[in-house]
C-alpha cells in the first residue's frame, strides 16, 4: 500500500466507529480531527453535532446513551480541562460509558508554548477523574486502540480517552 | 399592576399533565426536586449534579430517539452556566425537543442569591439570538398549558422561560443513584439489552 499513512487512518476510523456501532459524534474541532470531523458531516447514517464547548459534549453522550444511543466526544487537549467537572458529576456519577478521542497539543516539538501547560496536565486530569487514559502515538495504532477503548466502555466499563499523540498528527506534514 | 407570578410546583405540575411518553430531563437543583414531584417516573433522568449539562442531555437524548418528545426542565441558574448549548441546539435543530427554564431569579439551592436574569439577562431574547425563533417568557398557569400542549404538539427546538415566585416547595427527592437511575431509565426505554 503506497496511500499515506495519515489520510488512511482516518478514514479507516470513521467506518472503524460505525462499525462499534457509534453514530453520534460530537465535537469541537480541531485540525488533527479535521477529515473524521468531514466524514461525519458528509454521512447521513451519522449525526455529527458541532458543540461550543467540550463540556457539552459529555452531556450529549450521556443524554445519547439514555436514549440508547453510542457516541463519540472529539476534541483537541486544551477541551479536556473543559470537561472536568461534567466527567466526575455525569459520567462517572451515573457509571456511564464515555469514550474521548483527543488531538494532543504541547507534547512533541509544540510551537506555541501556551499550550503546554494543559497539554501536560491532560493523562493526569484524567486520570484523577477516574478515566482509563490510552495512547496511540503512531498511526497504525489509532484503529487498535480506538476499537479497544470502545470496547471497554460501551461494555459497561469507565469513561476511557484516546489520546492521539502530536507527533501522529504531525504525520500529516511529513506525508504531503 | 402585575399579577402574581405562579408557584414553581404548579408550572411543572402543568407541564407534566398527561405526559404521555415524553421523556424529561431535570436540571440539577431545585427542578430536579419539582419533577419528582409531578411523580417520580423511570422516564425522568433527573440531574442531581453536573450543572449546565441539562440541555446537552436533553439535545443527546432528542437525537437518539427521535420519536419522541423530549422535554428539559431547568432552571435560571443552571442554564445559565450552559448559555453555550443553546447555540449548539440551535445548530442542531432537534425538532424533538423542548427546553423549559423554571426562572425564579435566584440560587435556590445556595442561599437563594439573585441570578442574573434578577439583574440583566433576559433568557428568551438569549434563546432567540443563539438561533431559536419560538422562544418566549411566560408569566401565568394559563400560558404554561398552552405551552404543554406545543411540546406534545409542535415541531421544535421550543423553548420557553416561565418566571416563577421565589420560594421552593417541600423537598421531593428521586433516587439519588445514578447507575440505578441510567439503568432505570434504559429499561423504560427498551434500550437496556445487548449493551
Amino acid at each position: 500500500m503506497n496511500a499515506p499513512v495519515a489520510d488512511d487512518w482516518r478514514e479507516a476510523l470513521h467506518e472503524s466507529l460505525k462499525a462499534s456501532g457509534i453514530d453520534l459524534v460530537a465535537y469541537v474541532p480541531d485540525a488533527g480531527h479535521q477529515r473524521l470531523i468531514e466524514l461525519a458531516e458528509a454521512d447521513p447514517a451519522v449525526a455529527a453535532v458541532a458543540l461550543t464547548s467540550e463540556e457539552e459534549g459529555i452531556g450529549l453522550a450521556a443524554g445519547a446513551w439514555l436514549g440508547g444511543r453510542r457516541a463519540v466526544v472529539l476534541m483537541q487537549s486544551s477541551g479536556v480541562g473543559n470537561c472536568v467537572n461534567a466527567i466526575a458529576s455525569l459520567s462517572r456519577a451515573c457509571s456511564l460509558p464515555l469514550l474521548l478521542l483527543v488531538t494532543m497539543r504541547g507534547e512533541w516539538g509544540e510551537g506555541n508554548p501556551w499550550q503546554v501547560p494543559m497539554g501536560q496536565a491532560v493523562a493526569p486530569v484524567l486520570e484523577a477523574l477516574g478515566v482509563v487514559v490510552l495512547r496511540a502515538d503512531a498511526a497504525a495504532d489509532v484503529l487498535p486502540v480506538v476499537e479497544a477503548a470502545a470496547r471497554m466502555s460501551f461494555a459497561g466499563g469507565p469513561p476511557v480517552a484516546v489520546l492521539i499523540g502530536q507527533r501522529v498528527i504531525g504525520a500529516k506534514v511529513f506525508a504531503r | 399592576m402585575s399579577t402574581a407570578l405562579p408557584e414553581r410546583r404548579a408550572v411543572v405540575a402543568a407541564l407534566l399533565a398527561a405526559r404521555g411518553d415524553l421523556l424529561v430531563v431535570s436540571g440539577l437543583g431545585g427542578t430536579t426536586w419539582d419533577v419528582a414531584a409531578a411523580g417520580d417516573d423511570p422516564a425522568n433522568a433527573y440531574l442531581w449534579g453536573a450543572m449546565g449539562l441539562a440541555v446537552p442531555t436533553g439535545l443527546g437524548l432528542a437525537l437518539a430517539q427521535p420519536a419522541r418528545r423530549v422535554l428539559v426542565v431547568t432552571g435560571d441558574g443552571e442554564m445559565l452556566m450552559g448559555l453555550g448549548s443553546l447555540a449548539t441546539v440551535a445548530r442542531a435543530r432537534p425538532a424533538n425537543l423542548a427546553i423549559v427554564v423554571i426562572d425564579n431569579e435566584r440560587y435556590g439551592e445556595t442561599g437563594g442569591q439573585r441570578t442574573h436574569t434578577a439583574a440583566a439577562t433576559d433568557l428568551a431574547a438569549v434563546a432567540r439570538g443563539a438561533g431559536l425563533a419560538a422562544s418566549e417568557t411566560l408569566r401565568d398557569l394559563a400560558a404554561v398549558t398552552a405551552l404543554r400542549a406545543r411540546i406534545h404538539g409542535s415541531d421544535g427546538p421550543l423553548f420557553a422561560v416561565v418566571k416563577v415566585a421565589p420560594g421552593n416547595g417541600p423537598m421531593v427527592l428521586p433516587p439519588r443513584d445514578g447507575a440505578l437511575l441510567q439503568h432505570r431509565f434504559r429499561a423504560a426505554l427498551g434500550v437496556d439489552q445487548g449493551d
